[in-house]
Protein backbone atom coordinates (compact mmCIF):
# COMPACT_ATOMS: atom_id res chain seq x y z
CA UNK A 1 0.00 0.00 0.00
CA UNK A 2 1.38 3.21 -0.98
CA UNK A 3 2.59 5.40 1.99
CA UNK A 4 0.44 8.70 1.40
CA UNK A 5 -2.61 6.32 1.59
CA UNK A 6 -1.94 4.69 5.00
CA UNK A 7 -1.42 8.21 6.44
CA UNK A 8 -4.31 8.77 5.00
CA UNK A 9 -5.75 5.79 6.94
CA UNK A 10 -4.50 6.90 10.20
CA UNK A 11 -5.46 10.20 10.23
CA UNK A 12 -9.34 9.76 8.42
CA UNK A 13 -10.32 6.16 8.76
CA UNK A 14 -11.81 6.85 11.99
CA UNK A 15 -14.64 9.46 10.21
CA UNK A 16 -14.78 6.78 7.43
CA UNK A 17 -15.64 4.42 10.05
CA UNK A 18 -18.26 7.34 11.61
CA UNK A 19 -20.23 8.28 8.32
CA UNK A 20 -20.75 4.64 7.44
CA UNK A 21 -22.34 3.69 10.87
CA UNK A 22 -24.38 6.82 10.62
CA UNK A 23 -25.27 5.69 6.88
CA UNK A 24 -26.13 1.81 8.03
CA UNK A 25 -28.13 3.08 11.23
CA UNK A 26 -30.07 5.23 9.23
CA UNK A 27 -30.99 2.78 6.73
CA UNK A 28 -31.95 0.14 9.52
CA UNK A 29 -34.03 2.67 11.65
CA UNK A 30 -36.10 5.63 10.00
CA UNK A 31 -36.07 6.60 13.28
CA UNK A 32 -32.41 7.00 14.26
CA UNK A 33 -31.84 10.32 11.93
CA UNK A 34 -34.13 12.53 14.57
CA UNK A 35 -33.08 15.09 16.58
CA UNK A 36 -34.18 13.34 19.71
CA UNK A 37 -32.44 10.45 19.31
CA UNK A 38 -29.34 12.15 18.18
CA UNK A 39 -29.66 14.00 21.40
CA UNK A 40 -30.02 10.82 23.64
CA UNK A 41 -27.28 8.96 22.12
CA UNK A 42 -25.03 12.08 22.93
CA UNK A 43 -26.73 11.98 26.72
CA UNK A 44 -25.68 8.39 26.96
CA UNK A 45 -22.30 8.40 25.57
CA UNK A 46 -21.85 11.13 27.91
CA UNK A 47 -20.23 9.81 30.86
CA UNK A 48 -17.96 7.33 28.99
CA UNK A 49 -16.74 10.02 26.85
CA UNK A 50 -15.95 12.31 29.80
CA UNK A 51 -13.97 9.49 31.23
CA UNK A 52 -12.16 9.39 28.49
CA UNK A 53 -10.55 12.77 28.16
CA UNK A 54 -8.55 11.92 31.04
CA UNK A 55 -8.11 8.27 29.70
CA UNK A 56 -6.87 10.17 26.46
CA UNK A 57 -3.95 12.17 29.00
CA UNK A 58 -2.84 8.89 30.72
CA UNK A 59 -1.77 7.17 28.03
CA UNK A 60 -0.90 9.63 26.10
CA UNK A 61 2.04 9.74 29.04
CA UNK A 62 2.54 6.02 28.01
CA UNK A 63 0.47 4.86 31.25
CA UNK A 64 -2.82 3.39 31.61
CA UNK A 65 -5.83 3.87 34.38
CA UNK A 66 -7.69 0.70 35.40
CA UNK A 67 -9.64 2.33 38.20
CA UNK A 68 -11.95 4.75 36.82
CA UNK A 69 -15.19 2.82 36.78
CA UNK A 70 -14.55 2.13 40.72
CA UNK A 71 -13.32 5.68 41.34
CA UNK A 72 -16.59 7.18 39.71
CA UNK A 73 -19.07 4.50 41.64
CA UNK A 74 -16.85 5.87 45.19
CA UNK A 75 -17.52 9.58 44.17
CA UNK A 76 -21.12 8.56 43.00
CA UNK A 77 -21.44 7.15 46.73
CA UNK A 78 -20.31 9.38 48.79
CA UNK A 79 -22.08 12.32 46.76
CA UNK A 80 -25.28 10.11 46.99
CA UNK A 81 -24.40 9.06 50.65
CA UNK A 82 -23.76 12.97 51.57
CA UNK A 83 -26.93 13.69 49.97
CA UNK A 84 -29.50 11.80 52.25
CA UNK A 85 -27.41 13.36 55.07
CA UNK A 86 -28.96 16.95 54.58
CA UNK A 87 -28.25 18.96 57.57
CA UNK A 88 -31.46 20.36 58.91
CA UNK A 89 -29.22 23.85 59.14
CA UNK A 90 -28.21 24.02 55.28
CA UNK A 91 -30.07 25.55 53.01
CA UNK A 92 -30.63 22.65 50.11
CA UNK A 93 -28.66 24.17 46.80
CA UNK A 94 -25.80 24.90 48.73
CA UNK A 95 -25.65 21.08 50.38
CA UNK A 96 -25.99 19.77 47.19
CA UNK A 97 -22.80 21.69 45.90
CA UNK A 98 -21.06 20.84 48.81
CA UNK A 99 -22.28 16.88 48.69
CA UNK A 100 -20.70 17.06 44.22
CA UNK A 101 -17.53 18.97 45.61
CA UNK A 102 -16.84 16.17 47.58
CA UNK A 103 -17.12 13.76 45.33
CA UNK A 104 -15.22 15.24 43.04
CA UNK A 105 -12.51 15.72 45.51
CA UNK A 106 -12.58 11.75 46.41
CA UNK A 107 -11.75 11.49 42.59
CA UNK A 108 -9.09 13.47 42.76
CA UNK A 109 -7.51 12.08 46.02
CA UNK A 110 -7.76 8.81 44.34
CA UNK A 111 -5.86 9.66 40.80
CA UNK A 112 -3.23 11.43 43.12
CA UNK A 113 -2.97 7.98 45.21
CA UNK A 114 -2.40 6.67 42.31
CA UNK A 115 -0.05 8.91 40.60
CA UNK A 116 2.29 8.84 43.81
CA UNK A 117 2.42 5.48 43.53
CA UNK A 118 3.28 5.13 39.68
CA UNK A 119 6.03 8.00 40.27
CA UNK A 120 7.31 7.96 43.17
CA UNK A 121 6.91 4.28 43.88
CA UNK A 122 8.15 3.30 40.48
CA UNK A 123 5.27 0.76 40.21
CA UNK A 124 3.72 0.25 36.89
CA UNK A 125 0.29 2.21 36.27
CA UNK A 126 -0.98 -1.32 35.32
CA UNK A 127 -0.56 -2.77 38.29
CA UNK A 128 -1.20 0.23 40.45
CA UNK A 129 -4.54 0.92 38.72
CA UNK A 130 -5.87 -2.53 38.89
CA UNK A 131 -4.90 -2.65 42.72
CA UNK A 132 -7.13 0.55 43.17
CA UNK A 133 -9.70 -0.90 40.98
CA UNK A 134 -10.08 -3.58 43.06
CA UNK A 135 -9.94 -1.48 46.73
CA UNK A 136 -12.27 1.40 45.03
CA UNK A 137 -14.70 -1.44 44.63
CA UNK A 138 -14.44 -3.00 48.03
CA UNK A 139 -15.10 0.18 48.92
CA UNK A 140 -17.85 1.22 47.74
CA UNK A 141 -19.57 -1.79 48.67
CA UNK A 142 -18.05 -1.30 52.11
CA UNK A 143 -19.64 2.10 51.96
CA UNK A 144 -23.40 1.27 50.70
CA UNK A 145 -23.37 -1.96 52.77
CA UNK A 146 -23.95 -3.78 49.04
CA UNK A 147 -27.49 -1.56 48.95
CA UNK A 148 -27.92 0.64 46.53
CA UNK A 149 -28.25 4.84 47.77
CA UNK A 150 -31.51 6.31 45.54
CA UNK A 151 -34.00 9.30 45.32
CA UNK A 152 -32.35 12.07 45.17
CA UNK A 153 -35.22 14.58 43.40
CA UNK A 154 -34.79 16.72 41.28
CA UNK A 155 -32.65 19.56 41.79
CA UNK A 156 -30.12 16.94 41.88
CA UNK A 157 -31.23 14.65 38.76
CA UNK A 158 -31.01 17.96 36.45
CA UNK A 159 -27.17 17.38 35.99
CA UNK A 160 -28.04 14.55 33.76
CA UNK A 161 -31.51 15.30 33.22
CA UNK A 162 -31.43 19.18 32.84
CA UNK A 163 -31.87 20.90 29.69
CA UNK A 164 -29.59 24.30 28.40
CA UNK A 165 -31.87 25.34 25.43
CA UNK A 166 -32.77 22.11 23.14
CA UNK A 167 -29.69 20.90 24.34
CA UNK A 168 -28.99 18.05 27.33
CA UNK A 169 -26.58 18.93 30.06
CA UNK A 170 -24.62 15.96 30.06
CA UNK A 171 -24.04 16.91 26.36
CA UNK A 172 -23.33 20.63 27.55
CA UNK A 173 -21.06 19.43 30.05
CA UNK A 174 -18.94 16.67 27.99
CA UNK A 175 -18.86 19.15 25.08
CA UNK A 176 -17.21 21.95 26.69
CA UNK A 177 -14.84 19.51 28.20
CA UNK A 178 -13.79 18.36 25.13
CA UNK A 179 -13.20 22.36 24.07
CA UNK A 180 -11.19 22.72 27.18
CA UNK A 181 -9.26 19.52 27.03
CA UNK A 182 -8.18 20.14 23.35
CA UNK A 183 -7.30 23.30 24.06
CA UNK A 184 -5.02 22.52 26.89
CA UNK A 185 -3.29 19.68 24.79
CA UNK A 186 -2.55 21.62 21.73
CA UNK A 187 -2.23 25.19 22.60
CA UNK A 188 -0.08 24.67 26.13
CA UNK A 189 3.16 23.92 26.98
CA UNK A 190 2.06 21.40 30.06
CA UNK A 191 -0.35 19.88 26.92
CA UNK A 192 2.81 20.27 24.84
CA UNK A 193 4.74 18.20 27.87
CA UNK A 194 1.81 15.17 28.27
CA UNK A 195 2.60 14.32 24.40
CA UNK A 196 6.54 14.76 25.39
CA UNK A 197 6.52 12.52 28.15
CA UNK A 198 4.89 9.61 26.69
CA UNK A 199 7.40 10.44 23.79
CA UNK A 200 10.64 10.71 25.41
CA UNK A 201 10.47 11.00 29.34
CA UNK A 202 14.27 11.06 29.26
CA UNK A 203 14.08 14.04 26.94
CA UNK A 204 12.37 16.06 28.83
CA UNK A 205 13.84 15.62 32.43
CA UNK A 206 16.77 16.24 30.31
CA UNK A 207 15.30 19.49 28.64
CA UNK A 208 15.10 20.35 32.67
CA UNK A 209 11.14 19.95 33.08
CA UNK A 210 10.05 18.07 36.21
CA UNK A 211 8.13 15.39 34.45
CA UNK A 212 7.19 13.36 37.77
CA UNK A 213 5.20 16.52 38.87
CA UNK A 214 3.42 16.73 35.79
CA UNK A 215 2.68 13.12 35.78
CA UNK A 216 1.00 12.85 39.05
CA UNK A 217 -1.00 16.09 38.35
CA UNK A 218 -2.44 13.87 35.46
CA UNK A 219 -3.50 11.25 37.29
CA UNK A 220 -5.33 13.49 39.72
CA UNK A 221 -7.27 15.34 36.78
CA UNK A 222 -8.03 11.78 35.03
CA UNK A 223 -9.63 10.79 38.71
CA UNK A 224 -11.61 14.22 38.69
CA UNK A 225 -13.06 13.34 35.37
CA UNK A 226 -13.79 9.75 36.40
CA UNK A 227 -15.10 11.16 39.84
CA UNK A 228 -17.31 13.80 37.88
CA UNK A 229 -18.71 10.88 35.26
CA UNK A 230 -19.64 8.79 38.46
CA UNK A 231 -21.42 11.51 39.64
CA UNK A 232 -23.46 12.24 35.95
CA UNK A 233 -24.08 8.39 36.41
CA UNK A 234 -26.09 8.56 40.10
CA UNK A 235 -28.25 11.60 38.58
CA UNK A 236 -28.93 9.55 35.76
CA UNK A 237 -30.20 6.77 37.72
CA UNK A 238 -31.34 8.87 41.01
CA UNK A 239 -29.26 5.94 42.78
CA UNK A 240 -26.05 4.98 43.76
CA UNK A 241 -25.38 1.53 43.04
CA UNK A 242 -22.65 -0.77 44.28
CA UNK A 243 -22.11 -2.34 41.19
CA UNK A 244 -22.30 1.19 39.04
CA UNK A 245 -19.63 1.67 36.50
CA UNK A 246 -18.22 -1.93 36.65
CA UNK A 247 -16.21 -2.03 33.65
CA UNK A 248 -16.25 1.21 32.16
CA UNK A 249 -12.41 1.24 32.00
CA UNK A 250 -12.93 -1.31 28.94
CA UNK A 251 -15.41 0.72 27.23
CA UNK A 252 -13.25 3.97 28.01
CA UNK A 253 -10.53 2.68 26.59
CA UNK A 254 -12.15 0.74 23.86
CA UNK A 255 -13.15 4.83 22.87
CA UNK A 256 -9.13 5.75 23.55
CA UNK A 257 -7.53 3.31 21.48
CA UNK A 258 -10.51 3.50 18.37
CA UNK A 259 -9.71 7.21 18.29
CA UNK A 260 -6.21 6.10 17.63
CA UNK A 261 -4.20 6.74 20.63
CA UNK A 262 -0.89 4.92 21.11
CA UNK A 263 -1.13 2.56 24.13
CA UNK A 264 3.13 3.28 24.15
CA UNK A 265 2.22 7.15 24.82
CA UNK A 266 2.74 10.44 22.90
CA UNK A 267 0.56 9.67 20.04
CA UNK A 268 -3.94 10.61 19.91
CA UNK A 269 -6.25 13.73 20.70
CA UNK A 270 -9.41 14.00 22.41
CA UNK A 271 -10.81 14.92 19.66
CA UNK A 272 -10.65 11.23 17.46
CA UNK A 273 -11.07 9.75 21.14
CA UNK A 274 -14.74 11.41 21.04
CA UNK A 275 -15.35 10.02 18.32
CA UNK A 276 -13.65 6.57 19.27
CA UNK A 277 -16.62 7.00 22.20
CA UNK A 278 -19.43 7.71 19.68
CA UNK A 279 -18.49 4.71 17.13
CA UNK A 280 -19.03 2.23 20.14
CA UNK A 281 -22.00 4.19 21.40
CA UNK A 282 -23.14 3.77 17.73
CA UNK A 283 -22.05 -0.27 17.25
CA UNK A 284 -23.97 -0.75 20.46
CA UNK A 285 -27.00 1.07 19.52
CA UNK A 286 -27.13 -1.04 16.45
CA UNK A 287 -26.80 -4.18 17.79
CA UNK A 288 -29.76 -3.22 20.28
CA UNK A 289 -31.93 -2.53 16.43
CA UNK A 290 -30.52 -5.90 15.48
CA UNK A 291 -31.99 -7.55 18.64
CA UNK A 292 -28.85 -8.82 19.18
CA UNK A 293 -28.35 -10.50 22.74
CA UNK A 294 -26.14 -8.76 25.12
CA UNK A 295 -23.81 -11.30 25.63
CA UNK A 296 -23.00 -11.26 21.69
CA UNK A 297 -22.61 -7.69 22.28
CA UNK A 298 -19.48 -8.48 24.46
CA UNK A 299 -18.04 -10.14 22.42
CA UNK A 300 -18.52 -7.86 19.46
CA UNK A 301 -16.92 -4.76 21.49
CA UNK A 302 -14.19 -7.04 22.38
CA UNK A 303 -13.26 -8.07 18.89
CA UNK A 304 -13.87 -4.98 17.48
CA UNK A 305 -11.08 -3.34 20.03
CA UNK A 306 -8.55 -6.09 18.71
CA UNK A 307 -9.81 -5.46 15.22
CA UNK A 308 -8.64 -1.66 15.47
CA UNK A 309 -5.49 -2.58 17.32
CA UNK A 310 -4.32 -4.85 14.52
CA UNK A 311 -5.31 -2.30 11.74
CA UNK A 312 -3.62 0.42 13.20
CA UNK A 313 -0.96 -1.43 13.67
CA UNK A 314 -0.52 -2.81 9.96
CA UNK A 315 -1.01 0.80 8.97
CA UNK A 316 2.28 2.04 10.93
CA UNK A 317 4.49 -0.72 9.94
CA UNK A 318 7.12 -1.53 12.56
CA UNK A 319 6.17 1.65 14.52
CA UNK B 1 44.88 25.30 9.00
CA UNK B 2 44.28 27.95 12.04
CA UNK B 3 47.07 28.28 14.69
CA UNK B 4 45.30 28.70 18.06
CA UNK B 5 48.72 30.65 19.62
CA UNK B 6 46.75 33.36 20.35
CA UNK B 7 46.73 35.03 24.72
CA UNK B 8 45.49 32.45 26.49
CA UNK B 9 41.87 33.76 27.69
CA UNK B 10 40.51 32.84 30.92
CA UNK B 11 39.24 29.25 31.59
CA UNK B 12 35.72 28.55 31.47
CA UNK B 13 35.40 25.58 33.43
CA UNK B 14 38.05 24.02 35.34
CA UNK B 15 37.87 19.92 36.55
CA UNK B 16 40.03 19.43 39.10
CA UNK B 17 40.29 15.71 40.68
CA UNK B 18 37.21 14.31 39.58
CA UNK B 19 36.39 10.47 40.23
CA UNK B 20 33.24 8.75 40.06
CA UNK B 21 32.67 4.76 40.46
CA UNK B 22 29.87 2.55 39.65
CA UNK B 23 29.88 0.12 42.08
CA UNK B 24 33.43 -1.59 41.94
CA UNK B 25 34.22 -0.59 38.31
CA UNK B 26 36.25 2.96 38.58
CA UNK B 27 34.84 5.09 35.85
CA UNK B 28 37.08 8.37 36.34
CA UNK B 29 39.71 8.79 37.92
CA UNK B 30 41.04 12.17 39.55
CA UNK B 31 41.02 13.35 36.40
CA UNK B 32 41.80 17.46 35.67
CA UNK B 33 40.76 19.55 32.62
CA UNK B 34 40.62 22.97 31.48
CA UNK B 35 38.26 24.00 28.84
CA UNK B 36 39.03 27.77 27.82
CA UNK B 37 36.48 29.91 25.73
CA UNK B 38 36.85 29.19 21.73
CA UNK B 39 38.16 26.11 21.79
CA UNK B 40 37.44 22.72 20.96
CA UNK B 41 38.43 20.03 22.71
CA UNK B 42 38.56 16.60 21.21
CA UNK B 43 37.68 13.71 24.17
CA UNK B 44 38.85 10.55 23.02
CA UNK B 45 39.35 7.16 24.87
CA UNK B 46 38.55 3.65 24.06
CA UNK B 47 35.01 2.63 24.67
CA UNK B 48 34.63 2.02 28.50
CA UNK B 49 37.46 4.73 29.27
CA UNK B 50 34.62 7.34 30.66
CA UNK B 51 34.24 9.49 28.06
CA UNK B 52 30.53 9.98 28.90
CA UNK B 53 30.76 9.40 32.65
CA UNK B 54 32.69 13.03 32.28
CA UNK B 55 30.38 14.93 30.36
CA UNK B 56 27.38 13.77 32.08
CA UNK B 57 28.99 15.08 35.25
CA UNK B 58 29.39 18.56 33.43
CA UNK B 59 25.72 18.26 32.38
CA UNK B 60 23.93 17.29 35.97
CA UNK B 61 22.98 13.61 35.16
CA UNK B 62 26.31 12.17 37.48
CA UNK B 63 27.10 13.21 41.30
CA UNK B 64 30.94 12.98 41.17
CA UNK B 65 31.65 11.16 44.00
CA UNK B 66 35.53 13.72 44.26
CA UNK B 67 36.75 16.67 43.29
CA UNK B 68 35.83 20.20 42.73
CA UNK B 69 34.48 22.02 39.27
CA UNK B 70 35.03 25.47 38.93
CA UNK B 71 32.75 27.29 36.26
CA UNK B 72 34.59 30.87 35.07
CA UNK B 73 36.28 30.68 38.54
CA UNK B 74 33.62 30.23 40.99
CA UNK B 75 33.42 27.02 42.54
CA UNK B 76 30.33 25.42 41.42
CA UNK B 77 28.05 22.45 42.45
CA UNK B 78 26.07 20.60 38.54
CA UNK B 79 23.06 18.73 40.68
CA UNK B 80 21.32 18.13 38.27
CA UNK B 81 20.39 19.11 34.28
CA UNK B 82 18.67 22.65 35.10
CA UNK B 83 22.10 23.36 36.89
CA UNK B 84 24.07 22.72 34.65
CA UNK B 85 21.98 25.11 32.07
CA UNK B 86 21.58 27.71 33.97
CA UNK B 87 25.25 27.84 34.41
CA UNK B 88 25.43 27.79 30.32
CA UNK B 89 26.55 24.23 29.41
CA UNK B 90 24.55 22.73 26.86
CA UNK B 91 25.08 18.89 25.82
CA UNK B 92 24.19 16.78 22.73
CA UNK B 93 23.42 13.27 24.00
CA UNK B 94 25.14 10.83 22.29
CA UNK B 95 21.30 9.11 22.01
CA UNK B 96 19.98 13.11 20.91
CA UNK B 97 17.37 13.07 23.11
CA UNK B 98 14.61 14.18 21.15
CA UNK B 99 11.54 13.90 21.31
CA UNK B 100 9.96 11.75 18.12
CA UNK B 101 6.72 12.63 17.72
CA UNK B 102 6.95 16.39 18.02
CA UNK B 103 8.04 18.66 15.32
CA UNK B 104 11.54 20.25 14.83
CA UNK B 105 10.63 23.70 16.49
CA UNK B 106 8.64 21.88 19.25
CA UNK B 107 12.23 19.84 20.13
CA UNK B 108 14.60 22.75 19.51
CA UNK B 109 12.57 24.75 22.34
CA UNK B 110 11.59 21.64 24.48
CA UNK B 111 11.60 22.64 28.47
CA UNK B 112 11.84 26.55 27.02
CA UNK B 113 8.95 27.27 24.52
CA UNK B 114 7.83 30.85 23.94
CA UNK B 115 4.58 31.83 25.65
CA UNK B 116 1.98 34.17 24.80
CA UNK B 117 0.40 34.73 28.18
CA UNK B 118 -0.51 32.17 31.11
CA UNK B 119 -3.15 32.07 34.00
CA UNK B 120 -0.70 30.05 36.80
CA UNK B 121 0.55 26.92 35.35
CA UNK B 122 -1.38 27.16 31.85
CA UNK B 123 0.92 28.70 29.34
CA UNK B 124 -0.17 29.45 26.00
CA UNK B 125 2.53 28.19 23.07
CA UNK B 126 3.49 31.10 20.61
CA UNK B 127 4.36 28.64 18.15
CA UNK B 128 4.47 30.60 15.22
CA UNK B 129 7.43 32.26 17.25
CA UNK B 130 8.98 29.03 17.90
CA UNK B 131 8.86 28.64 14.44
CA UNK B 132 10.55 31.53 13.14
CA UNK B 133 13.36 31.59 15.70
CA UNK B 134 14.09 28.11 14.69
CA UNK B 135 14.30 28.69 11.38
CA UNK B 136 16.42 31.81 12.07
CA UNK B 137 18.93 29.53 13.91
CA UNK B 138 19.10 26.62 11.59
CA UNK B 139 19.53 29.44 8.76
CA UNK B 140 22.34 30.59 11.11
CA UNK B 141 24.11 27.02 11.36
CA UNK B 142 23.72 26.87 7.69
CA UNK B 143 21.01 23.73 8.07
CA UNK B 144 18.18 23.39 5.66
CA UNK B 145 15.24 21.31 6.23
CA UNK B 146 12.27 20.28 3.97
CA UNK B 147 9.96 21.09 5.98
CA UNK B 148 10.19 22.26 10.18
CA UNK B 149 6.45 20.39 10.37
CA UNK B 150 8.02 17.32 10.03
CA UNK B 151 8.02 14.96 12.85
CA UNK B 152 11.47 14.52 14.46
CA UNK B 153 11.27 10.93 14.27
CA UNK B 154 11.09 10.77 10.15
CA UNK B 155 14.23 12.84 9.84
CA UNK B 156 17.41 11.42 9.10
CA UNK B 157 20.14 10.93 11.48
CA UNK B 158 22.31 13.74 10.10
CA UNK B 159 18.83 16.20 10.42
CA UNK B 160 17.91 14.69 13.78
CA UNK B 161 22.14 15.73 14.87
CA UNK B 162 21.44 19.52 13.10
CA UNK B 163 18.10 19.85 15.51
CA UNK B 164 20.19 18.57 18.73
CA UNK B 165 22.87 20.87 17.86
CA UNK B 166 20.37 23.72 17.56
CA UNK B 167 18.24 23.42 20.34
CA UNK B 168 22.19 23.52 22.13
CA UNK B 169 22.75 26.39 20.96
CA UNK B 170 19.47 28.26 21.41
CA UNK B 171 20.35 29.54 24.66
CA UNK B 172 24.03 30.76 23.29
CA UNK B 173 25.62 28.89 25.87
CA UNK B 174 29.11 29.35 26.88
CA UNK B 175 29.60 25.77 26.69
CA UNK B 176 28.45 22.88 24.31
CA UNK B 177 29.44 19.49 24.77
CA UNK B 178 28.78 16.60 22.19
CA UNK B 179 28.83 13.06 22.77
CA UNK B 180 29.74 11.36 19.62
CA UNK B 181 27.55 13.52 17.13
CA UNK B 182 28.63 11.71 14.65
CA UNK B 183 28.28 8.07 15.35
CA UNK B 184 25.30 7.27 13.73
CA UNK B 185 25.71 9.27 10.81
CA UNK B 186 25.97 8.40 7.31
CA UNK B 187 29.31 9.32 5.98
CA UNK B 188 27.99 12.19 3.44
CA UNK B 189 26.64 13.53 6.78
CA UNK B 190 29.65 13.42 8.67
CA UNK B 191 30.68 16.34 6.84
CA UNK B 192 28.45 18.58 7.28
CA UNK B 193 28.33 17.95 11.51
CA UNK B 194 32.01 18.93 11.32
CA UNK B 195 31.13 21.91 9.64
CA UNK B 196 29.02 23.20 12.31
CA UNK B 197 31.55 22.56 14.99
CA UNK B 198 33.52 24.75 12.80
CA UNK B 199 31.13 27.09 12.92
CA UNK B 200 30.13 26.83 17.10
CA UNK B 201 33.62 27.90 17.34
CA UNK B 202 33.35 31.06 15.66
CA UNK B 203 31.01 32.10 18.22
CA UNK B 204 33.79 32.40 21.15
CA UNK B 205 32.10 29.37 23.32
CA UNK B 206 33.71 26.12 24.51
CA UNK B 207 33.59 23.20 22.72
CA UNK B 208 34.10 19.66 24.29
CA UNK B 209 33.88 16.83 21.25
CA UNK B 210 34.27 13.28 21.66
CA UNK B 211 34.00 10.74 18.87
CA UNK B 212 36.43 7.49 18.34
CA UNK B 213 37.01 8.44 14.62
CA UNK B 214 40.50 10.15 15.52
CA UNK B 215 40.32 11.91 11.39
CA UNK B 216 37.25 13.85 12.76
CA UNK B 217 38.94 14.82 15.90
CA UNK B 218 42.21 16.38 14.14
CA UNK B 219 39.49 18.11 11.71
CA UNK B 220 38.15 19.97 14.74
CA UNK B 221 39.69 19.96 17.81
CA UNK B 222 42.57 22.50 19.37
CA UNK B 223 43.35 20.21 21.89
CA UNK B 224 43.34 16.47 22.15
CA UNK B 225 42.60 14.66 25.54
CA UNK B 226 42.98 11.12 25.76
CA UNK B 227 41.16 9.02 28.64
CA UNK B 228 42.04 5.76 29.27
CA UNK B 229 40.34 3.28 31.77
CA UNK B 230 39.55 6.51 33.67
CA UNK B 231 42.19 8.20 33.63
CA UNK B 232 43.71 11.18 31.73
CA UNK B 233 46.77 9.80 29.99
CA UNK B 234 47.41 12.60 27.79
CA UNK B 235 46.35 16.58 27.01
CA UNK B 236 48.22 17.25 23.81
CA UNK B 237 47.75 20.56 21.69
CA UNK B 238 46.72 19.28 18.35
CA UNK B 239 49.66 20.46 16.30
CA UNK B 240 52.11 18.62 18.52
CA UNK B 241 49.96 15.37 18.20
CA UNK B 242 49.43 13.17 15.33
CA UNK B 243 46.81 10.35 14.79
CA UNK B 244 49.47 7.46 15.94
CA UNK B 245 50.75 9.21 18.95
CA UNK B 246 47.10 9.50 20.31
CA UNK B 247 46.62 5.39 19.13
CA UNK B 248 49.30 4.39 21.77
CA UNK B 249 48.10 6.33 24.71
CA UNK B 250 44.81 5.15 23.93
CA UNK B 251 45.76 1.63 23.95
CA UNK B 252 48.18 1.94 26.70
CA UNK B 253 51.38 1.60 24.52
CA UNK B 254 52.26 4.98 26.01
CA UNK B 255 51.68 5.17 29.93
CA UNK B 256 53.32 8.32 31.32
CA UNK B 257 51.07 11.25 31.29
CA UNK B 258 51.83 13.97 29.42
CA UNK B 259 50.58 16.82 30.36
CA UNK B 260 49.85 20.38 28.57
CA UNK B 261 49.29 23.38 30.73
N1 LIG C 1 25.23 4.20 34.92
C1 LIG C 1 26.26 3.33 35.00
N2 LIG C 1 26.18 2.27 35.84
C2 LIG C 1 27.21 1.40 35.94
N3 LIG C 1 28.35 1.51 35.25
C3 LIG C 1 28.49 2.53 34.40
C4 LIG C 1 27.45 3.49 34.22
N4 LIG C 1 27.85 4.42 33.31
C5 LIG C 1 29.09 4.03 32.93
N5 LIG C 1 29.48 2.91 33.58
C6 LIG C 1 30.77 2.25 33.45
O1 LIG C 1 31.77 3.21 33.56
C7 LIG C 1 32.79 3.00 32.60
C8 LIG C 1 32.93 4.21 31.72
O2 LIG C 1 31.79 4.30 30.85
P1 LIG C 1 31.53 5.48 29.84
O3 LIG C 1 31.75 6.76 30.54
O4 LIG C 1 30.20 5.26 29.24
O5 LIG C 1 32.66 5.24 28.74
P2 LIG C 1 32.77 5.80 27.26
O6 LIG C 1 31.73 6.83 27.04
O7 LIG C 1 34.17 6.34 27.20
O8 LIG C 1 32.61 4.63 26.34
C9 LIG C 1 32.42 1.74 31.86
O9 LIG C 1 33.09 0.65 32.47
C10 LIG C 1 30.93 1.64 32.06
O10 LIG C 1 30.54 0.29 32.04
MG1 LIG D 1 30.00 6.89 25.50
Amino acid sequence: MPNHWRTWALDYGLYVVFALLLLILSQMSPYFFTVSNLLNIGSQVAMIAVVAIGMTMVILMGEIDLSVGSVAALAGAITAGLIHALPSEWPMGLWLAFSITTGMLIGIVAGLVNGLFVVWGGIPSFIVTLGALSIGRGLVLLYTGGRPIFGFGDAFGKISWGHLGPVPLPIVIMLSLYLLAWLFLCKTQLGRYIYAIGANKEAVELAGVNYRRIKIGIFALAGAFSGLAGIMLTARLDSAQPTAAVGWELDVIAAVVLGGASLYGGRGTVAKTLVGAFILQLISNGLNLLEVQAYWQQIAKGSIILAALLVERILRGRR
Amino acid sequence: MKTSDQIPSAPLAEIRGISKRFGGVVALDQVNLTIRPGEVIGLVGDNGAGKSTLIKILSGAYLPDQGEILFEGQSVQIRNPRSSKDLGIETVYQDLALVDTLDVPGNIFLGREIVKFGFGPLRVLDKSQMAREAENILQRLGISLESLQAEVGLLSGGQRQSVAISRAILTEPKLIILDEPTAALAVMEVGHVLELVHNLREHNIGLVFISHVLQEVFEVADRIVVLRKGRKVADLVKEEASIDLVVNYMVGKIEEKKTHA
